[in-house]
């Protein structure tokens, strides 16, 4: 391949990535620039991008009508809580997995994939009673037990994935040395495997966050994270489009901040253990 | 010292109060009438200081899905809930619902209009307080009305309906002669369609509970709803339901709209709307027949026989419901934004009647609504724009889709009436109907 091939084919991705790129992001530039709009520019039938009276009315009369940094307040605890709670189980259950693997081990990876499979709304009934029974309705407590436990499986997943990558003679060295099991995965393993930890613990936390079936459902008005108060915006009689992209962009706007400090650490443990 | 143990009485007693102090949780929708009834509660908190009110503000969805999860659970998660008529008659036969029996001695049961409070009330039992009431409505664009040489009757039937969209319909000036709901859902294009469908003399049931999909009646709705969309209505109007429809009509791109009364307030309100001034409001069409097709709904306040807090939820339902309220509401935000629909008294102010120009035909369309005769031939149910049984949130939704699908055309209407009627004769024979 010639320099000016190489240099045309780097061009051609890199407007396509782009354009992907621009896709994917336009969608949420829309609903911010919405944010700023009075509710008739938000419906007008010929949209304007950036011609267009801006206005923080719609910002103001959100935080004015609705509790915002509450909410905020429990999405960090339900989302980080879970997370940090995921991974006191799921760091264990991984290593087990990867390096003390019986001849059940696969069939117990299916297992825990195959809750991921099944449609929520299934298991609605039985989690309800269980939660008014325990006391666990509308409290933070109770969400962050069925966060941990929606995305428990992913946690085991992504972090077997990464530690089977680490080479067992490395563990196996450290316990010749007289480590004990806690010793080996915290002063052995867990540095090692840092990255792909962080990542299951960024992952986690985003989808946690953006998680809006179990954080509608259990909660009411003292544990409603952030995707209760935006459903809170969108009504079935009335035109509230421009407040409802307020709400939407100070919700997604702290996790879009998280997303792009910690990309770095994001993609690459992401492709941890992809490229040989 | 005297001091210091008085302070300390204070204290005490300050505790005692605040320990005393009740929370009742209100779980409502986002509509503007109930976000004005949230930005006035401080006047319910500072007659009631001994409560306090929690708000959980959700889409009409995610809230009837929660509400439903919960009083059936007995999860208690809620003290006043935000139901509709539909879910009114079933919720109280089945004892999730507290009776409205101690709403004080100048509530004035009697003002209620009696078509809404009939739709309430199960043996003489009152089981919600209605909040805002609507029927369904004709609203046009009194220029373009002009400009077609046409004059809408007050009355119209639907041939006059079809003529005026077509002459009103300008494409090149991005005008649509006529919006209706096409988006699927029970309370989209279904609620439209079974009004139509009564007043096309169609039935969703016979008196046995048998599906009525296929018969000519339901054929002629069908056939007319696709024939007049293709023809007047907007491109890809199988994905418009309320708020589509609204938007489209405050900037001016539909002559003709038929839809709930409560847009007759939006649709005038000089802020939000292009053609404020140029809007007039019929009744919803007939064919002759002796039935209109407009629906009646109402948004009422009810408390879970889970609630713990019944008293303080009748007070704060009392409350939001009163003509006081109404009053409130006139005083502070005027008279058109008070919640309509749903007492006499308020259509026999000069005020609201002078303030809202739809007032009239609004309760004209409610009077005439008869949920328990719906339409031309007698039914085994309750419901205008509904069938008041719990099978119908998932039977409503599925013929929604069929109807849609015969909107785009993947369908005909004969195929998407054969397919209702085959899946909501399996869904009725699975709950062993006739009970």
């Amino acid at each position: 391949m010639t320099i000016k091939d190489s240099r045309r084919s780097k061009l051609i991705y890199t407007i396509a990535a782009w354009t992907i790129s621009g896709m994917i992001f336009f969608p949420i530039l829309w609903t911010l620039i919405t944010s700023f709009k009075t509710e008739s520019e938000a419906i007008s039938a010929t949209p304007a991008l950036f011609a267009f009276e801006w206005t923080l009315e719609n910002y103001s009369d959100v935080l004015s009508r609705s509790p915002y940094f509450n909410h905020f307040w429990n999405s960090v605890v339900i989302s980080l809580g879970s997370s940090l709670l995921g991974l006191l189980i799921a760091v264990p259950a991984a290593w087990s997995m990867a390096f003390v693997q019986t001849k059940k081990t696969k069939h117990l990876l299916m297992w825990m994939l195959s809750t991921k499979m099944l449609p929520p709304v299934g298991v609605l009934i039985p989690i309800y009673l269980l939660f008014r029974d325990f006391g666990l309705l509308d409290t933070k407590l109770g969400l962050v037990i069925v966060m941990t436990l929606i995305n428990l499986p992913i946690m085991v997943w992504m972090l077997y994935t990464y530690f089977r990558e680490i080479p067992n003679e490395i563990l196996e060295a450290s316990r010749m040395d007289g480590a004990t099991i806690g010793e080996e995965i915290f002063h052995v393993l867990l540095p090692i495997a840092l990255p792909g930890i962080a990542s299951t613990l960024l992952l986690n936390v985003i989808l946690s966050w953006n998680e809006a079936f179990w954080t509608l459902i259990l909660t009411a008005a003292n544990a409603a994270p952030l995707t209760a108060f935006i459903a809170s915006y969108s009504s079935p009689e009335g035109l509230f489009y421009a407040k409802l992209s307020a709400a939407s962009a100070m919700a997604i706007v702290p996790i879009l901040i998280l997303g792009w400090f910690s990309q770095k650490q994001l993609v690459r443990g992401l492709s941890f253990g992809a490229v040989k | 010292m005297k001091n210091k143990l008085l302070m300390l009485a204070c204290g005490i007693m300050a505790m005692s109060n605040a320990y005393a102090k009740e929370t009742i949780t209100i779980a409502t929708v986002n509509n503007g009438d109930m976000i004005t009834m949230k930005e006035l509660s401080n006047e319910f908190t500072s007659q009631h200081p001994d409560i306090d009110l929690k708000w959980v503000t959700l889409e009409e969805n995610i809230l009837r899905q929660r509400v439903t999860t919960d009083v059936a659970t007995k999860g208690g998660q809620y003290d006043v809930m935000t139901i509709g008529t539909y879910e009114v008659p079933i919720w109280g036969k089945q004892n999730w619902l507290t009776e409205l029996d101690n709403l004080g001695e100048n509530y004035d049961l009697d003002d209620l209009l009696p078509a809404i409070r009939s739709g309430l009330t199960i043996n003489d039992k009152l089981y919600a307080a209605p909040f805002y009431g609507e029927s369904s409505m004709v609203m046009y664009r009194t220029d373009l009305m002009e400009k077609a040489g046409l004059t809408m009757p007050k009355a119209p039937t639907w041939n006059f309906i079809r003529k005026a969209a077509k002459a009103m319909n300008d494409t090149k000036e991005g005008v649509f002669g006529l919006c209706l709901r096409g988006k699927a859902g029970w309370g989209e294009n279904v609620a439209l369609i079974t009004s139509m469908a009564n007043s096309f003399g169609a039935r969703w049931f016979d008196e046995n509970w048998k599906p009525q999909f296929n018969t000519p009646e339901w054929e002629n709705t069908l056939q007319y709803y696709v024939d007049v969309m293709k023809e007047s209505g907007p491109a890809g109007s199988s994905a418009n339901g309320f708020n589509e429809n609204l938007a489209l009509f405050q900037t001016g791109k539909c002559g003709i709209w038929i839809d709930a009364t409560v847009a007759g307030a939006f649709v005038t309100n000089k802020k939000d709307s292009e053609v404020a001034d140029k809007v007039g409001f019929a009744l919803a069409p007939d064919n002759g027949l002796g039935k209109r097709g407009n629906w009646l709904w109402s948004w009422t306040l009810a408390i879970p026989s889970s609630s713990k807090k019944q008293d303080a939820a009748m007070k704060f339902i009392s409350w939001a419901t009163s003509k006081e309220y109404s009053q409130l509401v006139a005083d502070k935000k005027g008279w058109a934004k008070v919640p309509p629909g749903t007492r006499k008294s308020l259509y026999n102010n000069p005020k609201y009647m002078e303030a809202a120009p739809f007032a009239q035909i609004t309760l004209d369309s409610i009077q005439t609504a008869d949920p328990k005769n719906p339409t031309v031939k007698p039914v085994p149910y309750v419901g205008i724009q509904f069938v008041a049984i719990p099978e119908f949130q998932g039977i409503g939704t599925a013929v929604g889709q069929q109807f849609s699908a015969a909107l785009t055309g993947q369908m005909t209407v004969k195929e998407a009436l054969n397919s209702s009627q085959r899946l909501v004769e399996r869904t009725m024979r699975k709950a062993r109907y006739p009970k």
